[in-house]
Protein backbone atom coordinates (compact mmCIF):
# COMPACT_ATOMS: atom_id res chain seq x y z
CA UNK A 1 0.00 0.00 0.00
CA UNK A 2 1.21 3.25 -1.14
CA UNK A 3 -0.07 6.63 -0.04
CA UNK A 4 1.14 9.28 -2.06
CA UNK A 5 2.00 13.06 -0.85
CA UNK A 6 -0.66 15.32 -0.89
CA UNK A 7 -3.28 13.18 -0.12
CA UNK A 8 -3.54 13.27 3.56
CA UNK A 9 -3.88 15.86 5.96
CA UNK A 10 -1.12 18.03 7.55
CA UNK A 11 -2.14 16.14 10.89
CA UNK A 12 -2.22 12.61 9.82
CA UNK A 13 1.10 12.90 7.86
CA UNK A 14 2.74 14.76 10.64
CA UNK A 15 0.79 12.01 13.52
CA UNK A 16 2.23 9.36 11.36
CA UNK A 17 5.95 10.31 10.95
CA UNK A 18 5.77 10.76 15.00
CA UNK A 19 4.37 7.18 15.18
CA UNK A 20 6.62 5.87 12.84
CA UNK A 21 9.86 7.47 14.47
CA UNK A 22 8.76 5.87 17.49
CA UNK A 23 8.38 2.20 16.59
CA UNK A 24 11.24 2.71 14.73
CA UNK A 25 13.38 3.75 17.70
CA UNK A 26 11.65 0.94 19.57
CA UNK A 27 12.47 -1.41 16.92
CA UNK A 28 16.28 -0.40 16.79
CA UNK A 29 16.77 -0.57 20.38
CA UNK A 30 16.09 -4.27 20.03
CA UNK A 31 18.71 -4.82 16.99
CA UNK A 32 21.97 -5.26 18.87
CA UNK A 33 25.25 -5.33 16.55
CA UNK A 34 24.80 -9.14 15.84
CA UNK A 35 21.28 -8.91 15.01
CA UNK A 36 21.76 -6.03 11.91
CA UNK A 37 22.91 -8.09 9.72
CA UNK A 38 20.21 -10.72 9.82
CA UNK A 39 17.67 -7.76 9.93
CA UNK A 40 19.15 -6.00 7.12
CA UNK A 41 19.14 -9.55 4.88
CA UNK A 42 15.28 -10.17 5.65
CA UNK A 43 14.52 -7.03 5.38
CA UNK A 44 16.44 -7.37 1.49
CA UNK A 45 14.02 -10.66 1.37
CA UNK A 46 10.68 -8.90 2.11
CA UNK A 47 11.67 -6.34 -0.60
CA UNK A 48 12.14 -8.91 -2.83
CA UNK A 49 8.90 -11.04 -1.61
CA UNK A 50 7.07 -8.16 -2.19
CA UNK A 51 7.96 -8.29 -6.23
CA UNK A 52 5.93 -11.36 -6.84
CA UNK A 53 2.94 -11.04 -8.17
CA UNK A 54 0.03 -13.53 -7.75
CA UNK A 55 -2.43 -13.72 -10.10
CA UNK A 56 -6.23 -13.17 -9.23
CA UNK A 57 -8.90 -13.63 -11.73
CA UNK A 58 -7.06 -11.77 -14.96
CA UNK A 59 -5.64 -8.92 -12.43
CA UNK A 60 -2.99 -10.01 -9.77
CA UNK A 61 -1.82 -8.63 -6.58
CA UNK A 62 1.56 -8.03 -4.88
CA UNK A 63 2.70 -9.25 -1.95
CA UNK A 64 3.09 -7.20 1.13
CA UNK A 65 3.71 -10.18 3.99
CA UNK A 66 3.85 -8.22 6.68
CA UNK A 67 2.12 -10.01 9.16
CA UNK A 68 5.03 -12.74 8.35
CA UNK A 69 7.22 -9.80 8.38
CA UNK A 70 6.01 -9.16 11.78
CA UNK A 71 5.92 -13.27 12.44
CA UNK A 72 10.13 -12.95 11.94
CA UNK A 73 11.09 -9.69 12.84
CA UNK A 74 9.20 -8.73 15.92
CA UNK A 75 9.70 -5.09 16.51
CA UNK A 76 12.69 -4.89 14.35
CA UNK A 77 9.68 -4.77 11.17
CA UNK A 78 9.26 -1.29 11.90
CA UNK A 79 12.90 -0.17 11.09
CA UNK A 80 12.87 -3.18 8.51
CA UNK A 81 10.03 -2.00 7.02
CA UNK A 82 10.60 1.52 6.48
CA UNK A 83 13.86 0.45 4.53
CA UNK A 84 11.93 -1.19 2.01
CA UNK A 85 9.54 1.87 1.69
CA UNK A 86 12.15 4.46 1.39
CA UNK A 87 14.08 2.30 -0.98
CA UNK A 88 10.85 1.93 -3.14
CA UNK A 89 10.13 5.64 -2.90
CA UNK A 90 13.61 6.74 -3.95
CA UNK A 91 14.40 4.07 -6.35
CA UNK A 92 10.87 3.25 -8.29
CA UNK A 93 9.23 5.93 -7.57
CA UNK A 94 6.22 4.01 -5.57
CA UNK A 95 4.66 6.19 -2.40
CA UNK A 96 5.98 9.50 -1.72
CA UNK A 97 8.18 10.84 0.82
CA UNK A 98 6.33 13.05 3.21
CA UNK A 99 4.17 10.29 4.03
CA UNK A 100 6.65 7.47 4.53
CA UNK A 101 5.97 7.62 8.14
CA UNK A 102 2.35 7.22 7.56
CA UNK A 103 3.01 4.60 4.88
CA UNK A 104 5.43 2.75 8.03
CA UNK A 105 2.83 2.80 10.59
CA UNK A 106 -0.07 1.44 8.18
CA UNK A 107 2.22 -1.42 7.44
CA UNK A 108 4.97 -1.65 10.17
CA UNK A 109 2.00 -1.41 13.25
CA UNK A 110 -0.19 -4.23 11.91
CA UNK A 111 2.82 -6.45 11.84
CA UNK A 112 3.97 -5.56 15.25
CA UNK A 113 0.50 -6.01 16.63
CA UNK A 114 0.42 -9.78 14.84
CA UNK A 115 3.55 -10.01 16.56
CA UNK A 116 1.88 -10.46 19.71
CA UNK A 117 -1.21 -11.60 18.69
CA UNK A 118 0.12 -14.62 17.15
CA UNK A 119 3.36 -15.39 17.30
CA UNK A 120 3.00 -17.08 20.36
CA UNK A 121 1.25 -20.27 18.79
CA UNK A 122 3.51 -19.90 16.04
CA UNK A 123 5.77 -21.65 18.18
CA UNK A 124 3.64 -24.02 18.43
CA UNK A 125 5.90 -27.83 18.34
CA UNK A 126 3.03 -28.57 15.41
CA UNK A 127 3.69 -27.41 12.01
CA UNK A 128 0.02 -27.36 11.07
CA UNK A 129 -0.96 -25.56 14.14
CA UNK A 130 1.57 -22.98 13.24
CA UNK A 131 0.55 -23.08 10.05
CA UNK A 132 -3.24 -22.09 11.11
CA UNK A 133 -1.42 -19.45 13.74
CA UNK A 134 0.33 -18.47 10.47
CA UNK A 135 -2.74 -17.70 8.38
CA UNK A 136 -4.29 -15.83 11.34
CA UNK A 137 -1.34 -13.57 11.57
CA UNK A 138 -0.90 -13.10 7.45
CA UNK A 139 -4.74 -12.27 7.14
CA UNK A 140 -5.35 -10.51 10.12
CA UNK A 141 -2.54 -7.91 9.83
CA UNK A 142 -3.65 -7.03 6.01
CA UNK A 143 -7.14 -6.67 7.65
CA UNK A 144 -5.60 -4.27 10.38
CA UNK A 145 -3.15 -2.36 7.42
CA UNK A 146 -6.84 -1.82 5.46
CA UNK A 147 -8.53 -0.22 8.61
CA UNK A 148 -5.60 1.70 9.43
CA UNK A 149 -5.51 3.55 5.88
CA UNK A 150 -9.49 4.10 5.87
CA UNK A 151 -8.76 5.78 9.35
CA UNK A 152 -6.29 7.52 7.76
CA UNK A 153 -8.38 8.80 4.86
CA UNK A 154 -11.32 9.53 6.96
CA UNK A 155 -9.06 11.62 9.58
CA UNK A 156 -8.52 13.68 6.38
CA UNK A 157 -11.88 14.70 5.48
CA UNK A 158 -15.63 13.39 4.81
CA UNK A 159 -14.47 13.51 0.65
CA UNK A 160 -12.51 10.53 1.52
CA UNK A 161 -15.42 7.97 3.71
CA UNK A 162 -16.91 6.81 0.43
CA UNK A 163 -12.89 5.69 -0.72
CA UNK A 164 -12.29 4.84 2.97
CA UNK A 165 -15.43 2.17 2.48
CA UNK A 166 -13.26 0.63 -1.30
CA UNK A 167 -10.55 0.20 0.94
CA UNK A 168 -11.84 -2.17 3.36
CA UNK A 169 -13.57 -3.75 0.35
CA UNK A 170 -10.52 -4.11 -2.15
CA UNK A 171 -8.18 -5.23 0.85
CA UNK A 172 -10.39 -8.70 0.80
CA UNK A 173 -8.87 -10.60 -2.14
CA UNK A 174 -5.31 -9.79 -0.53
CA UNK A 175 -6.37 -10.80 2.94
CA UNK A 176 -7.31 -13.81 1.34
CA UNK A 177 -4.45 -14.89 -0.69
CA UNK A 178 -1.79 -13.36 2.50
CA UNK A 179 -3.19 -15.50 4.71
CA UNK A 180 -3.52 -18.56 3.08
CA UNK A 181 0.56 -17.75 1.62
CA UNK A 182 2.13 -16.80 4.87
CA UNK A 183 0.17 -19.99 6.39
CA UNK A 184 2.29 -22.05 3.97
CA UNK A 185 5.77 -20.38 4.58
CA UNK A 186 5.12 -20.92 8.61
CA UNK A 187 4.31 -24.26 8.11
CA UNK A 188 7.77 -24.89 5.67
CA UNK A 189 9.59 -22.50 8.36
CA UNK A 190 8.30 -24.20 11.46
CA UNK A 191 9.76 -27.95 10.04
CA UNK A 192 12.65 -26.21 8.29
CA UNK A 193 13.81 -23.75 10.75
CA UNK A 194 11.67 -23.23 13.69
CA UNK A 195 14.16 -20.53 14.92
CA UNK A 196 12.59 -18.37 12.32
CA UNK A 197 9.49 -18.27 14.39
CA UNK A 198 10.39 -16.45 17.65
CA UNK A 199 13.67 -17.59 19.01
CA UNK A 200 15.28 -14.32 16.67
CA UNK A 201 12.66 -11.87 16.92
CA UNK A 202 13.09 -12.49 20.42
CA UNK A 203 9.85 -12.49 21.93
CA UNK A 204 12.00 -11.26 24.41
CA UNK A 205 10.51 -8.15 25.34
CA UNK B 1 26.08 -2.61 -6.97
CA UNK B 2 22.56 -3.53 -5.86
CA UNK B 3 21.37 -4.00 -9.29
CA UNK B 4 17.33 -4.68 -8.50
CA UNK B 5 17.62 -0.37 -7.47
CA UNK B 6 20.24 0.98 -9.96
CA UNK B 7 18.33 -0.76 -12.55
CA UNK B 8 15.22 1.28 -12.42
CA UNK B 9 16.58 5.13 -12.74
CA UNK B 10 20.17 5.49 -11.71
CA UNK B 11 21.75 3.10 -14.46
CA UNK B 12 20.37 5.22 -17.38
CA UNK B 13 20.92 8.42 -15.62
CA UNK B 14 23.95 10.52 -17.98
CA UNK B 15 25.57 12.35 -15.47
CA UNK B 16 23.76 15.79 -16.02
CA UNK B 17 25.27 18.60 -13.98
CA UNK B 18 22.99 17.58 -11.03
CA UNK B 19 24.31 14.34 -10.33
CA UNK B 20 27.69 15.73 -9.74
CA UNK B 21 26.35 18.19 -6.27
CA UNK B 22 26.87 16.86 -3.14
CA UNK B 23 24.83 13.90 -1.91
CA UNK B 24 24.06 15.67 1.36
CA UNK B 25 23.17 18.49 -0.41
CA UNK B 26 20.64 16.60 -2.55
CA UNK B 27 18.78 14.37 0.38
CA UNK B 28 18.20 17.77 2.07
CA UNK B 29 17.10 19.76 -1.18
CA UNK B 30 14.64 16.79 -2.24
CA UNK B 31 13.06 16.58 1.89
CA UNK B 32 12.27 20.24 1.44
CA UNK B 33 10.98 20.12 -1.94
CA UNK B 34 8.62 17.95 -0.56
CA UNK B 35 7.76 19.74 2.38
CA UNK B 36 7.29 22.58 0.80
CA UNK B 37 5.15 20.85 -2.17
CA UNK B 38 3.27 19.45 0.38
CA UNK B 39 2.31 22.66 2.12
CA UNK B 40 0.98 24.19 -0.97
CA UNK B 41 -2.59 24.53 -1.99
CA UNK B 42 -2.53 26.83 -4.80
CA UNK B 43 -2.72 25.24 -7.94
CA UNK B 44 -0.31 27.75 -9.92
CA UNK B 45 2.33 27.66 -7.23
CA UNK B 46 2.04 23.62 -7.78
CA UNK B 47 2.46 24.00 -11.54
CA UNK B 48 5.15 25.79 -10.74
CA UNK B 49 6.78 22.85 -8.65
CA UNK B 50 5.92 20.47 -11.12
CA UNK B 51 8.05 22.61 -13.69
CA UNK B 52 10.61 23.15 -11.20
CA UNK B 53 10.75 19.15 -10.98
CA UNK B 54 11.01 18.35 -14.51
CA UNK B 55 14.05 20.80 -14.62
CA UNK B 56 15.49 18.63 -11.82
CA UNK B 57 14.66 15.83 -14.29
CA UNK B 58 16.47 17.53 -17.14
CA UNK B 59 19.58 18.78 -14.48
CA UNK B 60 20.28 14.87 -14.22
CA UNK B 61 19.49 13.64 -17.53
CA UNK B 62 17.71 11.03 -16.88
CA UNK B 63 15.47 9.85 -19.74
CA UNK B 64 11.68 11.50 -19.75
CA UNK B 65 9.84 8.88 -21.08
CA UNK B 66 10.73 5.94 -18.98
CA UNK B 67 10.98 8.54 -15.52
CA UNK B 68 7.60 9.82 -16.33
CA UNK B 69 6.30 6.42 -16.49
CA UNK B 70 7.48 5.34 -13.63
CA UNK B 71 6.93 8.63 -11.89
CA UNK B 72 2.70 8.28 -12.83
CA UNK B 73 3.14 4.67 -12.07
CA UNK B 74 0.91 4.63 -8.88
CA UNK B 75 -1.43 2.28 -7.07
CA UNK B 76 -5.06 1.63 -9.08
CA UNK B 77 -6.34 2.35 -5.79
CA UNK B 78 -5.24 6.23 -5.67
CA UNK B 79 -5.74 6.55 -9.16
CA UNK B 80 -9.77 5.61 -8.29
CA UNK B 81 -9.39 7.74 -5.07
CA UNK B 82 -8.71 10.93 -7.01
CA UNK B 83 -10.94 10.21 -9.32
CA UNK B 84 -13.89 9.48 -6.99
CA UNK B 85 -12.50 13.25 -5.35
CA UNK B 86 -15.06 15.42 -7.66
CA UNK B 87 -18.00 12.95 -6.77
CA UNK B 88 -17.52 13.14 -3.13
CA UNK B 89 -16.49 17.01 -2.19
CA UNK B 90 -19.83 18.70 -2.00
CA UNK B 91 -19.74 22.37 -3.81
CA UNK B 92 -20.67 24.12 -7.43
CA UNK B 93 -21.61 21.55 -9.77
CA UNK B 94 -19.39 21.13 -13.01
CA UNK B 95 -20.96 18.94 -14.75
CA UNK B 96 -22.65 15.13 -13.82
CA UNK B 97 -22.36 11.66 -15.10
CA UNK B 98 -26.35 9.92 -14.61
CA UNK B 99 -26.52 10.75 -11.14
CA UNK B 100 -23.24 11.92 -10.11
CA UNK B 101 -22.68 15.34 -9.76
CA UNK B 102 -18.59 16.17 -9.92
CA UNK B 103 -18.10 19.62 -7.97
CA UNK B 104 -15.62 21.75 -8.86
CA UNK B 105 -14.10 22.21 -5.71
CA UNK B 106 -13.35 18.22 -5.75
CA UNK B 107 -12.19 18.89 -8.84
CA UNK B 108 -9.38 21.02 -7.82
CA UNK B 109 -8.61 18.85 -4.74
CA UNK B 110 -8.20 16.24 -7.28
CA UNK B 111 -6.16 18.00 -9.35
CA UNK B 112 -4.00 19.73 -6.55
CA UNK B 113 -3.12 15.64 -4.83
CA UNK B 114 -2.14 14.76 -8.81
CA UNK B 115 0.50 17.90 -9.23
CA UNK B 116 1.91 17.55 -5.69
CA UNK B 117 1.81 13.82 -5.18
CA UNK B 118 4.17 13.65 -8.90
CA UNK B 119 6.68 17.07 -8.34
CA UNK B 120 7.82 15.15 -4.86
CA UNK B 121 8.23 11.78 -6.64
CA UNK B 122 9.73 12.70 -9.95
CA UNK B 123 11.86 15.89 -7.51
CA UNK B 124 13.11 12.70 -5.22
CA UNK B 125 13.69 10.63 -8.10
CA UNK B 126 15.74 13.13 -9.74
CA UNK B 127 17.38 14.35 -7.00
CA UNK B 128 18.16 11.45 -4.26
CA UNK B 129 17.18 8.31 -6.84
CA UNK B 130 20.30 9.31 -9.04
CA UNK B 131 22.50 8.40 -6.74
CA UNK B 132 24.40 4.90 -5.63
CA UNK B 133 22.33 3.44 -3.58
CA UNK B 134 25.12 3.19 -0.97
CA UNK B 135 25.92 6.76 -1.99
CA UNK B 136 22.32 7.26 -0.46
CA UNK B 137 23.79 5.23 2.70
CA UNK B 138 26.31 7.48 3.19
CA UNK B 139 25.03 10.60 3.07
CA UNK B 140 22.21 9.79 5.46
CA UNK B 141 25.07 8.96 7.85
CA UNK B 142 26.55 11.88 6.99
CA UNK B 143 23.26 13.94 7.64
CA UNK B 144 23.25 12.16 11.00
CA UNK B 145 20.24 9.67 10.61
CA UNK B 146 20.39 6.53 13.55
CA UNK B 147 23.74 4.69 12.80
CA UNK B 148 22.07 1.30 13.14
CA UNK B 149 19.05 1.96 10.97
CA UNK B 150 21.60 3.54 8.32
CA UNK B 151 23.80 -0.03 9.18
CA UNK B 152 20.37 -1.53 8.49
CA UNK B 153 19.73 -0.07 5.32
CA UNK B 154 23.43 -0.74 4.13
CA UNK B 155 23.52 -4.36 4.69
CA UNK B 156 19.32 -3.96 3.35
CA UNK B 157 21.11 -3.00 -0.21
CA UNK B 158 24.02 -5.06 -0.25
CA UNK B 159 21.75 -8.30 -0.06
CA UNK B 160 18.98 -7.07 -2.18
CA UNK B 161 20.33 -7.75 -5.47
CA UNK B 162 21.60 -11.50 -3.95
CA UNK B 163 18.60 -12.56 -2.56
CA UNK B 164 16.99 -11.08 -5.62
CA UNK B 165 18.79 -13.55 -8.10
CA UNK B 166 18.17 -16.18 -5.22
CA UNK B 167 14.50 -15.94 -6.02
CA UNK B 168 15.06 -15.51 -9.46
CA UNK B 169 17.02 -19.21 -9.19
CA UNK B 170 14.10 -20.69 -6.96
CA UNK B 171 12.01 -19.64 -10.00
CA UNK B 172 13.26 -21.30 -12.59
CA UNK B 173 13.49 -24.27 -10.82
CA UNK B 174 10.14 -23.78 -10.23
CA UNK B 175 9.20 -23.50 -14.11
CA UNK B 176 11.22 -26.36 -14.90
CA UNK B 177 8.94 -28.48 -12.63
CA UNK B 178 6.44 -26.82 -14.82
CA UNK B 179 5.03 -24.79 -11.91
CA UNK B 180 2.89 -21.96 -13.79
CA UNK B 181 1.02 -19.26 -11.13
CA UNK B 182 -2.69 -19.62 -11.27
CA UNK B 183 -5.88 -18.52 -9.15
CA UNK B 184 -5.64 -22.01 -7.06
CA UNK B 185 -4.39 -23.10 -3.67
CA UNK B 186 -1.73 -25.00 -5.38
CA UNK B 187 -0.34 -21.91 -6.63
CA UNK B 188 -0.96 -20.13 -2.86
CA UNK B 189 0.96 -22.94 -1.52
CA UNK B 190 3.91 -23.04 -3.66
CA UNK B 191 4.25 -19.41 -3.10
CA UNK B 192 4.26 -19.59 0.67
CA UNK B 193 6.69 -22.18 0.21
CA UNK B 194 8.82 -20.04 -1.72
CA UNK B 195 8.43 -16.89 0.50
CA UNK B 196 9.35 -19.56 3.48
CA UNK B 197 12.02 -20.90 1.79
CA UNK B 198 13.40 -17.55 0.97
CA UNK B 199 13.38 -16.52 4.55
CA UNK B 200 15.44 -19.95 5.67
CA UNK B 201 18.20 -19.37 2.91
CA UNK B 202 18.22 -15.38 4.03
CA UNK B 203 18.93 -16.38 7.54
CA UNK B 204 21.31 -19.08 7.16
CA UNK B 205 22.98 -16.75 4.85
CA UNK B 206 23.35 -13.98 7.89
CA UNK B 207 24.81 -16.50 10.03
CA UNK B 208 27.68 -16.95 7.95
CA UNK B 209 28.00 -13.11 7.11
CA UNK B 210 28.13 -12.27 10.93
CA UNK B 211 30.93 -15.14 11.54
CA UNK B 212 32.92 -13.59 8.61
CA UNK B 213 32.55 -10.39 9.90
CA UNK B 214 33.23 -11.30 12.90
CA UNK B 215 36.68 -13.26 11.65
CA UNK B 216 37.28 -9.55 10.31
CA UNK B 217 36.81 -8.17 13.84
CA UNK B 218 33.58 -6.16 13.21
CA UNK B 219 32.57 -4.88 16.38
CA UNK B 220 29.68 -2.55 15.63
CA UNK B 221 31.20 0.14 13.03
CA UNK B 222 31.83 0.40 9.57
CA UNK B 223 34.61 2.54 8.47
CA UNK B 224 32.79 4.96 6.21
CA UNK B 225 35.47 5.58 3.84
CA UNK B 226 33.27 8.39 1.93
CA UNK B 227 34.01 11.50 3.39
CA UNK B 228 31.92 14.42 1.47
CA UNK B 229 33.26 17.98 0.91
CA UNK B 230 30.67 20.72 -0.11
CA UNK B 231 32.34 23.08 -2.73
CA UNK B 232 31.56 26.03 -4.84
CA UNK B 233 29.30 24.40 -6.69
CA UNK B 234 27.02 22.75 -3.93
CA UNK B 235 26.44 25.71 -2.39
CA UNK B 236 25.54 27.68 -5.43
CA UNK B 237 23.29 24.62 -5.66
CA UNK B 238 22.15 25.06 -2.10
CA UNK B 239 21.38 28.87 -2.46
CA UNK B 240 19.39 28.22 -5.75
CA UNK B 241 17.26 25.59 -4.20
CA UNK B 242 16.35 27.89 -1.41
CA UNK B 243 15.25 30.75 -3.51
CA UNK B 244 13.31 28.34 -5.70
CA UNK B 245 11.75 27.32 -2.89
CA UNK B 246 10.80 30.25 -1.74
CA UNK B 247 9.80 31.59 -4.72
CA UNK B 248 7.35 28.50 -4.88
CA UNK B 249 6.18 29.83 -1.21
CA UNK B 250 6.12 33.12 -3.07
CA UNK B 251 3.76 32.59 -5.52
CA UNK B 252 1.18 30.32 -3.30
CA UNK B 253 0.80 32.98 -1.10
CA UNK B 254 0.52 35.73 -3.42
CA UNK B 255 -2.23 33.41 -5.30
CA UNK B 256 -4.12 32.92 -1.88
CA UNK B 257 -3.68 36.82 -1.28
CA UNK B 258 -5.79 37.17 -4.96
Amino acid sequence: MHIVDGALSNPVVIGGAVVAAGGIAQGLRRLEMERIPTAGVLSAAFFVASLIHVPIGPSSVHLILNGLAGLVLGWAAFPALFVGLLLQAVFFGFGGLTVLGVNTVLIAGPAVAVHYMCGPFTRSVAPGRAAVAGAVAGGLSLALTGMLVALALMLTGEAFFLAAKLVILAHLPVIAVEAALTGAAVYLMAQVKPELLGAWAGARA
Amino acid sequence: MADVLARPVAARSRHGWLTRIDPRFRVVAAVAFAVVAVALSSITALVAAMALALALMGAARLPAGPTLKRMAAVDGFIILLVLMLPFTTPGVAAFSIGPLVASWAGIWTAVEIALTANAVILALMALVGTLEPVVMGHALHALRCPERLVQLLMFTIRYLSVLHDEYLRMRAAMRARGFRPATTRHTLRSYGYLVGMMLVRAIERSERILGAMKCRGFAGRFPMLETFRAGRADWIFAAGSALALLGLGGIGWVDAAL
